[in-house]
């Protein structure tokens, strides 16, 4: 059969009620029977497990302190971001230098450095000598709080800069230039202009450094030393199973526990701050005329500007990269070679490398087939206002899971309801779940863009709704398909957490980040004996490749960005 | 007090040339439009006056100061926008105080200003409403009413009626001159809208393509327009190709399609010389009949459309040329379509243009 033909049948399908309404509903059950219930009911399962835990008070002091880091490291951290985060995207929209579109493509280069690969970067940059120690003839930062903090400062940044630049970007200038004609300086105009009316996406930056930082596993691990917060104590609980120093009711027991806590803690955070942060006044009302004068013009902007740059450069962009360095050197020494031959322990790394991209690429295909379907009945209401605002809310969920903690409960409920499920597809699962908020939230945002105007006109002209899906909706959304598919890969690429979690320590499958790991000394014991070298160049290769295939989507989806 | 002098500006947006070595007086308490269709570079030179852009060359001053590197804040405006842009999370009360508050007035002085510009507009009992629960022309009041309570004595307006109903639109431009006057400001408004422009101006500068073409009175620019394109974008003009035959020192002969020699306004072009002739469609007599007479041309009615005030015939000429003519529905007799009749005019209201290099059609597009 021909391919219009084809299309015209799938065309006049669509206008049929019965089929749309059975595609959008096929949509939420996927949602409801594969994402979002399963992490939860795997807690529910194993809730009696749970006196375990308030039958053992050291154990349960260990793990709500260990929580209690959790929440205080993301809190600072998340404040800390958009404190930092702000003046950046304010300095990329803003500025007028040619260069500040480099600075752009820079700022989101710790984007696609795994966050298992982020940890060890930065364990080498602030503790090796090798790092920025060397300078001061001692380990500057030990593995612990602090290393964790620059950590999650590290990966978080990023994500707070790229959510506020599109903001600023989305954001109609002419409020700022009515405040400006008006009177008020530079600093009061965003003070009382802009920002309370970009608080949205402010609350929005600030939820999502959050629920980053609270979920992180994989890197934390590498850079934790002693130091535990909540996805460390189920990660070293788990950790103690096969030592049989703990009873496996024990361990069941502490995840659900943790993960319990962190996930109702976190809801409660998020509920406030939403109730809050809209209701929670800036100060508008008040103005330091001759104060903010000051502070917006030359001497105050400049200094402002030089301290962004110096944080961002110092603080997240050096470090991240700095595995780069033991990589290039490997390429010199006889590493490489050795790595290409897949002697010795690459052998397993570069299988892990390849189900690794494997996996990401069948994520992304999966998002895009059942999380758009969900992003326009979002977006479109499809469902009446309130179904498609709480399916909106209950799409976020899975964004606040501790990563390790969602493994862990995905792993309960699978393995109890079948028994036999391959672990592959528990791994596909365990990513989907993970990557699905970020995929259907960045095309929900895209498709709302769009004026229901557009949409009508084409119906108007005689498209059938799949016509007006393919020639209007598609055609204008396919960049933030592709950021989201962007968003879905690298994040499958680089959890680790998860992963970790759903797979048995003896699995054969394992996925890169998870090798590195393992190749990572950790407490003075290394699981695989690795040199630095060949660990530095497991990280590179890492890199390059997620760099190389980012590079090429681009490429192939590159129009030429008239609209 | 402010008045705006522009000298020599030009702002260019990479390779487009906004606006074009611009120079401009605009005076004290005047109510200057700048008049242009989109794209003429008018709202650009607003926001050049405003602080909001930079020009690349020139200088503007506003009163005897050169404020070229003179932020917004600090140049003594207000301004209204086309979208309005009133504060989204502020109701109407902070919206009109905002100035004054962010300018350090004290709390009692922005309060009574705040009630003062509230009731020239005539919503002071909408005072805690959001700019969400206001009608476009509420939203147009409270913008003028925000921009006039810094106390500015320079009041900028980008296209300000443009969004609104044109009833609203009516009423409100003449709201809007009122308040000027009344308080004694100076105005410049950016319009396409001719008919705008005409009714509140003192002055009107017509732009096209980055360049001054006119200033003038609404009067000057309709009677004595200096090009095609001022003749057509203010009011409504006909064109007649033809070529200058005759020269005297009272008039200009022009040979028209057809043969038809007819006489117009002295102007400095040469004989032999093409030529285009502008001629108001109301300036017309028409009588039924053939009459041979001076500047009187054969034709007959092909269309008549009855506009309310005004009548309008077009009536194809002897030599084919379509020529519009309009004339008042009660106090002058009708003609008939096939009616024939005879067309004149007096020499003293025909424009001599020379025919522009670029094509009549080109010259008068307002694309």
């Amino acid at each position: 059969m021909p391919n219009h033909k084809i299309t015209e049948i799938l065309d006049r399908l669509s206008s049929n009620l019965t089929v749309k309404y059975a595609l959008y509903t096929t949509a939420v059950i996927i949602f409801f029977a594969l994402i979002l219930l399963p992490p939860i009911l795997g807690i529910v399962i194993k809730w009696d497990t749970i006196q375990e835990v308030f039958n053992q008070p050291e154990l349960m002091a260990r793990a709500l302190g260990a929580i209690e880091n959790s929440f205080v490291i993301a809190l600072i951290v998340s404040a800390l971001d958009i404190i930092t985060g702000v003046p950046m995207a304010w300095l990329i929209t803003r500025g007028k230098s040619k260069w500040l579109s480099v600075l752009d493509t820079l700022s989101d280069i710790p984007f696609i450095v795994p966050t298992a690969v982020l940890g060890y970067s930065l364990l080498l940059f602030w503790k090796e000598p090798s790092g920025v120690s060397s300078l001061f003839g001692k380990s500057l930062i030990s593995p612990g709080w602090l290393l964790v903090m620059l950590l999650h400062f590290a990966f978080s940044y990023p994500v707070v800069v790229r959510v506020i630049v599109g903001a600023l970007l989305d954001y109609k200038m002419e409020y700022e230039q009515a405040s400006r004609t008006l009177g008020a300086p530079p600093l009061t105009a965003s003070r009382t202009v802009t920002f309370p009316i970009l608080r949205p996406s402010l609350i929005a930056a600030f939820i999502l450094a959050f629920s980053r930082s609270i979920s992180e596993t994989g890197a934390t691990i590498m850079v934790a030393g002693v130091f535990e917060n909540g996805p460390i104590f189920i990660q070293n609980m788990k950790d103690l199973l096969p030592t049989d120093q703990i009873s496996q009711i024990t361990y069941e027991g502490s995840v659900v526990f943790a993960s319990f806590v962190l996930i109702a803690v976190s809801c409660l955070i998020f509920l406030v701050i939403r109730f809050l942060g809209m209701r929670f006044k800036l100060p508008i009302r008040k103005v330091w005329p001759t104060v903010e004068r000051e502070l917006s013009y030359s001497k105050a902007s400049f200094s402002r500007n030089g301290v962004t740059l110096l944080i961002f450069f110092i603080i997240v962009f050096v470090p991240s990269l700095f595995v780069a360095l033991p990589a290039f050197e490997a390429v010199f020494a006889g590493t490489f070679p050795k790595a290409l031959s897949g002697i010795g322990i690459w052998g397993g790394y570069w299988q892990s490398l390849i189900i690794s991209y494997i996996l990401g690429a069948v994520v992304t295909v999966l998002n895009v087939v059942i999380g758009l379907p969900m992003a326009i009945i979002i977006a479109r209401r499809k469902f009446g206002h309130l179904p498609s605002a709480t399916l909106d809310v209950l799409t976020n969920i899975p964004l606040i899971v501790p990563s390790i903690a969602l493994g862990v409960s995905l792993q309960f409920f699978w393995v109890k309801t079948f028994a036999f499920i391959p672990e592959l597809l528990l791994l596909i699962f365990a990513h989907l779940a993970i990557t699905y908020p970020y995929f259907v939230r960045s095309m929900s945002a895209a498709v709302e863009r769009i004026s229901v105007d557009l949409e009508e006109a084409s119906r108007t002209l005689g498209a059938k709704p799949l016509g007006v899906f393919r020639t209007i909706i598609l055609p204008l959304t396919k960049y933030s398909i592709l950021s989201g598919a962007i968003m879905v890969f690298t994040r499958s690429i680089s959890e680790t957490g998860a992963t970790l979690a759903v797979l048995p320590s003896s699995s054969a499958l394992r996925t890169a980040p998870v090798v590195l790991v393992d190749w990572v000394p950790r407490l003075g014991k290394q699981k695989v004996p690795a040199t630095p070298l060949e660990i530095g160049l497991g990280c590179g290769f890492l890199i390059l490749f997620s760099f190389i295939i980012l590079l090429v989507l681009r490429v192939i989806v590159r129009g030429k960005g008239r609209y | 007090m402010p008045d705006v002098r522009i000298a020599n500006v030009t702002k260019r947006f990479g390779k487009i040339v906004a606006v074009d070595n611009i120079s401009l007086h605009v005076h004290d308490k005047e109510y200057f439009s700048l008049l242009g269709p989109s794209g003429c570079g008018k709202t650009t030179l607003l926001r050049l006056i405003a602080g909001l852009i930079q020009p690349d060359e020139g200088e503007i001053y506003i009163g005897d100061k050169l404020v070229n590197d003179v932020p917004p804040e600090d140049r003594d405006i207000g301004f209204v926008f086309q979208t309005f842009a009133l504060f989204p999370h502020m109701n109407a009360w902070n919206n009109v105080t905002y100035g004054p508050r962010v300018k350090g007035f004290d709390m009692k002085k922005a309060e009574t200003i705040g009630h003062e510009v509230l009731e020239m507009v005539k919503l002071h009992e909408r005072f805690d409403a959001f700019p969400s629960e206001l009608s476009g022309g509420m939203m147009q009041r409270v913008a003028v009413a925000r921009a006039l309570a810094a106390g500015a004595k320079l009041l900028l307006l980008d296209e300000p009626l443009g969004q609104l109903d044109a009833k609203v639109r009516n009423e409100l431009r003449y709201e809007i001159r009122r308040m000027v006057r009344d308080l004694s400001l100076t105005a410049i408004h950016v319009t396409h809208d001719q008919s705008e422009a005409m009714v509140i101006s003192d002055r009107i500068a017509v732009m096209k393509k980055g360049k001054v073409l006119q200033v003038g009175t609404p009067n000057e620019l309709y009677m004595n327009p200096k090009s095609i394109f001022v003749a057509h974008f203010i009011g409504e003009s006909n064109f007649f190709e033809g070529y200058v035959s005759r020269v005297s020192s009272k008039e200009v002969v022009i040979e028209l399609r057809g043969g038809i020699k007819v006489q117009a306004a002295k102007n400095d072009v040469k004989s032999g010389e093409r030529v285009v002739l502008a001629i108001r469609p109301e300036t017309f007599f028409v009588e039924r009949g053939i009459k041979k007479d001076k500047n009187s041309v054969l034709g007959m009615i092909e269309k008549v459309t009855f506009e309310g005030t005004n009548v309008r015939y077009e009536v194809r000429l002897e030599n084919q040329d379509l020529v519009l003519i309009v004339k008042p529905s009660l106090t002058e007799e009708w003609f008939n379509m096939g009616e024939k009749v005879t067309v004149s005019f007096p020499p003293e209201k025909a424009h001599v243009f020379a025919y522009p290099k670029v094509g009549l059609k080109e010259e008068t597009s307002v694309e």
